[in-house]
């Protein structure tokens, strides 16, 4: 790789991997995601590379290679980033023609290759298939979970080989930096202040303004950070975008870095994603290799270095201040605000964290111009929303939407509805920090002012749909052990109060919950928040608040009636014998650990409510279905 | 082999002097140090840490500290089989409670215990490996399943201790 020493060396380079990738005028892009990779994504992409080889068809002609390229049979297998619809893994795009085949085995290669490649034809049963109408679609933008999003951080994944700094270029890579040179960093930090970014990892803060005060700050030394540490259970776009478009979250903090006057960067990310550090790697030396990053970034004045930092599974690291201390290898524990990172942040130095996405955002507005990153969105949430649309519903995956998009449209229209016809019941957002949206809030905009009027926060966006089987309850009580798990002890009300939160619930789900407990529990809640010095202390109690403020009659019926109406709490469930049905096989009674069940031969069984632990082997095992549980 | 011959101890510090140095014993490459040991021994074993320390000219408690805040390090062995079970949100919903405890019965796990006696096999949850839309998943090793179900991940563990049998004979 020649290093490119100007902006116009990186325009004439982006013309060139243009022609280049639309020489290979038939691209099989294999997903290759975490998601399609578990899915046995890379078996398919080998086997593609096989069997065409095997049919003398002329593949893999690397972009650089431009003498292997024969233009009339030239064929490209890339493994490409998350295209966001997991559920349908392995997945194989077929381009130009958009095609997508789900679900892809190894023993489809060969038919995909006869029928797509070689025959033009599309292979019907490979292509989605809408689960609840049976309608097929066979082009990827005609499928409704594509059909309504509008991917602009997206853009890049599942489209594009994210091992190849050639294939961002030629798709407008490094186009936002190109002009951010030409600017000056007030001009640079102008523009993003217009745009009216913010940040996308939970807390919302205007970007421009952070850039701001990293500007205003003194110091001769800054950094810039990205914030990779999506410790958030239920939300993976940070991962989908380092894994499937590294180099955009490079250029967003090269622009950063160039705008407050940084010289240095660092991209902290969980360890838990091993697929985006070795991602991350090879792009940050693919840069170097071109000149893009380094010491005198395309030939300016400029110079930026990026490091990667594995974090080592701590929660509380998402935490800008607890990151930082994460950085120079202490304890990741919250440190008080002021001063604030962009005064005072790593080893001292001006400091400018932002989370992936919203680095990644970045690009756009500087190629694009603030205008058009205003176009979609609402209010004061301008621009989009990537959301992990997991849980109970039709068709999970990585959507990006405008902001402000309804939920029910997300759920409904983009997620294909509940599973298996089940009712809605609420949707968490925002994981441990977040609350429940209800069917109530099915019409409420989604964006950072409207959520937060109603007690919850969009977080870094994860959409944990659940269905009328899902017990609200029990699913407080999962969060409050998370984050009961992940408070780092500082705090006394922190450390002490969720844990005695936890016990509360962990009583209630028990089946020894008292009417008193729920207020205790509002009490606790509230000044837990109070006393806390981060965010993870403040919001904790969020998912127990607000579901005990929407649904204040499950609750109830778990502490009054001990009863759990989705019958998941398994200490509230009680199994009686139909005497109808039971044969007096005796089989249940042999099975039940407790001896609680009594019977003769070939009479009705009945079982003692005291002694049972409601394990429910006896429901498993009763050939006749007599076993009833309530 | 050439080295079965050097005493044991003394080839395991040549192995952290080799990752100290790789650092230049800087102590804000405290965490990746301990990554590199904990991949090298599948553990943080205790007299390594005091070496450490000494390495870096640090408190062994400021070791110590760090290596007990994060869940990714380990005091004790591990199986040779890590089994991580998500309980993000997303396999939570989607029940990932009874494939843990489906995974802690067939490997014969005694109630508070995480690895098997015979080192064989360590099970433990993780917070949320951002594979949620194939919920629920699970990772051995470093090989992600998903959509498991409890049949599914039994009929894994059979043909890993079938794996591992035939590699004993």
């Amino acid at each position: 790789m020649v290093k490119l020493r100007s902006t116009e060396d990186l325009k004439a380079f982006r013309e060139k991997c243009k022609q280049e990738l639309e020489k290979s005028k038939l691209r099989i892009l294999v997903c290759a995601g975490t998601g399609c990779v578990a899915s046995g994504s890379l078996e398919i992409y080998e086997e593609f590379k096989r069997l065409l080889t095997e049919k003398g068809l002329n593949v893999d002609c690397v972009l650089d290679e431009e003498d292997n390229c024969n233009n009339n049979k030239s064929f490209k297998v890339a493994k490409s980033g998350c295209h966001g619809f997991c559920a349908q893994g392995p997945l194989v795009r077929i381009e130009p023609e958009d095609i997508l085949y789900t679900h892809v085995k190894l023993d489809d290669v060969e038919e995909i290759i006869n029928e797509t490649i070689v025959g033009g034809r599309i292979v019907e049963r490979l292509i989605y298939e809408n689960p609840t109408t049976g309608e097929k679609f066979a082009k990827e933008h005609e499928i409704p979970f594509y059909k309504k999003q509008q991917r602009r951080v997206l853009a890049n994944c599942g489209v594009i080989d994210p091992e190849s700094l050639e294939e961002y270029v030629a798709n407008g890579g490094y186009e936002g930096l190109e002009s951010a040179l030409a600017k000056t960093p007030q001009e640079v930090i102008d523009d993003i202040i217009s745009a009216g970014l913010r940040g996308r990892g939970g807390g919302g803060f205007p970007t421009g303004r952070k850039l701001q005060f990293g500007k205003n700050a003194k110091g001769d030394k800054k950094y810039v950070i990205c914030n990779g540490d999506e410790g958030d259970p239920g939300a993976f776009m940070d991962r989908s975008v380092m894994e499937g478009d590294p180099h955009r979250v490079i250029e967003g903090m090269a622009i950063s870095a160039y705008a407050i006057g940084a010289d240095e960067g660092y991209i902290y990310v969980r360890a838990e994603y091993p697929m985006a550090i070795k991602r991350l790697r090879i792009a940050i030396q693919e840069a170097i290799d071109a000149g893009i990053i380094g010491d005198s970034v395309l030939g300016s004045d400029f110079s930026f270095h990026v490091h990667i930092k594995e974090g080592a599974g701590a929660f509380v690291c998402g935490e800008e201040t607890a990151l930082i201390a994460s950085i120079e290898g202490k304890r990741g524990m919250p440190n008080p605000k002021p001063p604030y990172p962009t005064d005072s942040g790593l080893w001292g130095c001006p400091t400018v964290i932002n989370n992936v996405e919203t680095l990644a955002n970045i690009p756009i507005i500087l190629s694009k111009g603030p205008e058009y990153f205003r176009g979609v969105g609402v209010g004061n949430s301008p621009g989009t929303k990537t959301f992990a649309l997991t849980g109970q519903v039709a068709n999970t995956g990585l959507i990006e939407v405008p902001m402000g998009t309804t939920l029910r449209e997300i759920v409904f229209d983009i997620g294909g509805g509940i599973l298996s016809g089940n009712k809605y019941k609420a949707v968490q957002i925002g994981g441990p920090s977040g609350g429940c949206l209800t069917e109530d809030h099915l019409d409420i905009n989604l964006d950072f002012d409207s959520l937060q009027s109603v007690g919850a926060m969009i977080g870094s966006g994860g959409l944990v749909v659940m269905d009328e089987k899902t017990c609200i309850v029990e699913v407080a009580r999962f969060f409050m052990s998370f984050t009961q798990f992940e408070s780092c002890g500082k705090c006394v009300l922190c450390r002490e109060g969720t844990k005695r939160m936890l016990e509360i619930l962990e009583d209630i789900v028990g089946g020894k919950g008292t009417p008193e407990h729920l207020e205790l529990l509002e009490e606790l809640g509230a000044t837990i928040s109070d006393g806390s010095l981060c965010g993870l202390g403040k919001t904790a109690p969020n998912p127990v608040l607000t579901t005990l403020k929407y649904f204040k009659d499950e609750y109830l019926r778990h502490v009054e009636n001990k009863v759990c109406d989705a019958k998941v709490c398994s200490a509230l469930k009680v199994y009686t014998i139909d005497p109808e049905l039971c044969k007096g096989c005796t089989r249940c009674k042999r099975v039940c650990p407790v001896g609680a069940i009594s019977g003769k031969v070939k009479e009705a069984h009945t079982i003692d409510v005291l002694t049972c632990i409601k394990c429910g082997a006896c429901v498993e095992t009763c050939a006749f279905n007599a076993i009833k549980e309530a | 082999m050439a080295n079965t011959t050097v005493p044991k101890a003394q080839r395991s510090f040549e192995k952290v002097n080799e990752i100290v140095r790789k650092y230049e014993a800087k102590e804000s490459m405290l965490i990746p140090i301990l990554q590199e040991v904990q991949e090298e021994y599948r553990y943080l074993p205790e007299e390594i840490l005091t070496y450490i320390a000494t390495a870096l000219d640090i408190s062994p408690a400021t070791v110590y500290g760090v290596a007990t805040f994060y869940a990714q390090f380990s005091l004790n062995p591990k199986g040779k089989y890590v089994i991580n079970v998500c309980d993000g949100t997303a396999c939570h919903v989607r029940g990932s409670s009874p494939i843990l405890e489906a995974i802690r019965r067939k490997v014969g796990l005694a109630a508070g215990k995480i690895t098997t006696d015979d080192l064989g096999f360590t099970v433990q949850t993780v917070s949320c490996l951002g594979a949620c839309g194939l919920a629920p998943a699970v990772v051995i090793n470093d090989k992600v399943y998903g959509q498991v179900t409890e049949e599914a991940i039994e009929l894994i563990i059979d043909q890993l201790k079938q794996k591992e049998a035939e590699g004993d004979n």
